[in-house]
Order: structure tokens, then C-alpha cells, then sequence
């Protein structure tokens, strides 16, 4: 399997998710540079968080246009898979590949914490490490995180199992204190409607390794190379 | 000729910003501001002379970039 992380200024989950991905593989990730506008074949696109260009206009709105995502974006669009965690969430989301938007946290504080997450997909290459679902427990840093969309589609991810995660307490109901940000209907991580890319807000890979204090999130990786090679 | 922009986020859309910004006020003294929506204003100096080629430009850059069109509307006035 062949991966590779995108690195735009003002990345810095970048090199968690390098070991993150390098661990789950047993290789080396490539590392894109945001103003190359190709890169080689891989089977996985990841999108790290940080505050790529200061989040100046938007959260993810400037990365959203850069060169390289246009790439991501023909990829995405042929089938490649593409995870985005935090910020990559927020670029996803700006570029149209997932739908809705993440605002500003409704306590308008930057939140810093373990947080518990229902899966509520286990049908993708994501996901699929976590068996028949479960609650997990993965760090959230963010300021906007607060995941937006109207009823219309709220309903719509609902009924085409677009959510992949929850926020949820220790038990996996989704209670309101549960929810750090304020997201609609306790939204943490969805789904495009083919499956193939995935927006987050929680970190997986900063608790992939008994080392950062849980392993919650490794699952997320070995599940994808065992999908993927 | 210079380009005003205002961005809004659309009615519907909770504005957290908008709502400590209210609180603040009333707890300076300042009563009987019901609603506080706070935007971006964007101020663009073009070199187009044409303003219906201008205004046509304006609103791509608002759809593609300057506006989130998921959760904001934009307005263009062009001086």
C-alpha cells in the first residue's frame, strides 16, 4: 500500500500522521508539498490538520484552492481514498468534496481534550478496523470544529449512513455535554456519499501508539492497509 | 474602480460570535440591542473598468472563494 500526506504552510499534524502511516505500513508515506500539482500513484490520500495559511478567510478556505488539491479532488473523483483529519476535514468541506461546513465552536473556545466517538460506519476502508463499531477514545483540538448543514441534509447523511462518527459519552449515547463544539446532531466525521473520502474533526493518529497514552485510533490505519493493499 | 463586499452568514446559521458580542454590549450599558450578526467586509480595488464585467467577476470570486455559500450570503457594491 502507498499513502501520502499533504503538507500545506501551517500544517503541523503532518509528522504524526507520517508515523501514524508508517507504522500501520511498515513504509514511507510521501509527503506532498501543497504547490505541487502531482504526485505519484498512491492507494490513500491524507489531508493532516494544523491551521493551513493561518486559516486567513476560512478555516481550510485557502488550502481548499491550491494547486494540489485539484489533483486530490480528480482523484477523490476516481475513486481514491481521502482522509481529513481536523483541518483536512475543514479543506474538505471547503472544497466541496464533503458537504456542510465546520464554524466556530459554539463556546467560541479552542477545545483541547479526549473526547468519546460512536462509529456509526464500519462499512469503509476507514472505519472497517473497528469491527462492529463501538466507542472509541480520540483527542479533539480545534477552534472550528462545529460541524454545519442544514435539516434537509443532515437528513440525508442520516439515511444514506453518511456519519461515520458521533460524539458520544463512555457508554456511546450522544448526550449534549458529550458534544464539544456544538456540531448538528453530535457530528464528528462523515462520509461523501460514495464512501471514499472521509472528514474528521477527532486526531486518530495522535493516539495510535501505547506510547501517546491509548491506541484507540491505530485501528483507523491497520484497518486501511488491510483494505487498501 | 473599487469593489465592496460584505460577507453574512445566512439567517438560520447560529453566530456564537455574534451572540457574546451582544452579551458584551448589554453588559457595558448598552440596552435594547436585540440581534448582534457579525460578517466580513472586503474592500477589492479592480482594474476593470466595465462595471457589469466587473460585477460578474465579483460574484465568482465570492462563490468561489470569498463566501462560503453553505453557511454565508454575500452582497457586491461596486463604487
Amino acid at each position: 500500500m502507498k499513502a501520502c500526506v499533504i503538507v500545506f504552510p501551517g500544517s503541523n499534524c503532518d509528522r504524526d500522521l507520517q508515523v501514524a502511516l508508517r507504522n500501520a505500513m511498515g513504509s514511507e508515506p510521501e509527503m506532498v508539498w501543497h504547490g505541487d500539482s502531482s504526485f505519484g500513484e498512491v492507494d490513500l490520500i491524507t489531508v493532516p490538520g494544523g491551521f493551513s495559511y493561518g486559516d486567513y478567510l476560512r478555516a481550510g478556505a485557502m488550502a481548499a484552492k491550491s494547486p494540489v488539491m485539484r489533483e486530490i479532488i480528480s482523484r477523490a473523483k476516481k475513486g481514491v481514498p481521502v482522509l481529513g483529519i481536523c483541518n483536512g476535514f475543514q479543506v474538505l468541506t471547503e472544497s466541496g468534496l464533503l458537504p456542510g461546513a465546520l464554524m466556530r465552536n459554539a463556546n467560541l473556545k479552542y477545545v483541547c481534550k479526549d473526547v468519546h466517538l460512536k462509529v456509526e460506519a464500519t462499512d469503509t476502508p476507514f472505519t472497517q478496523g473497528y469491527g462492529n463499531g463501538g466507542v472509541l477514545r480520540i483527542p479533539v483540538a480545534h477552534h472550528d470544529g462545529n460541524y454545519f448543514a442544514d435539516d434537509g441534509l443532515l437528513d440525508e447523511l442520516e439515511d444514506n449512513n453518511q456519519i461515520a462518527f458521533r460524539y458520544s459519552d463512555g457508554d456511546g449515547d450522544l448526550t449534549e455535554d458529550a458534544n464539544p463544539n456544538g456540531s448538528r446532531r453530535n457530528i464528528a466525521g462523515i462520509l461523501n456519499q460514495e464512501r471514499n473520502v472521509l472528514g474528521m474533526m477527532p486526531h486518530p493518529e495522535r493516539l495510535a501508539d501505547p506510547a501517546l497514552g491509548g491506541t484507540d485510533g491505530k485501528a483507523m490505519f491497520s484497518g486501511l492497509v488491510e483494505a487498501l493493499s | 474602480m473599487k469593489a465592496k463586499i460584505h460577507v453574512t452568514l445566512k439567517q438560520g446559521v447560529l453566530d456564537p460570535q455574534g451572540k457574546a458580542v451582544q452579551h458584551a454590549l448589554g453588559s457595558l450599558g448598552f440596552d435594547g440591542v436585540e440581534d448582534v450578526r457579525q460578517g466580513k467586509f472586503i474592500e477589492l480595488e479592480l482594474s476593470e473598468t466595465d462595471p457589469t464585467k466587473a460585477r460578474a467577476s465579483l460574484e465568482e470570486m465570492c462563490k468561489q472563494l470569498l463566501a462560503n455559500t453553505v453557511i454565508e450570503n454575500y452582497s457586491i457594491e461596486i463604487a
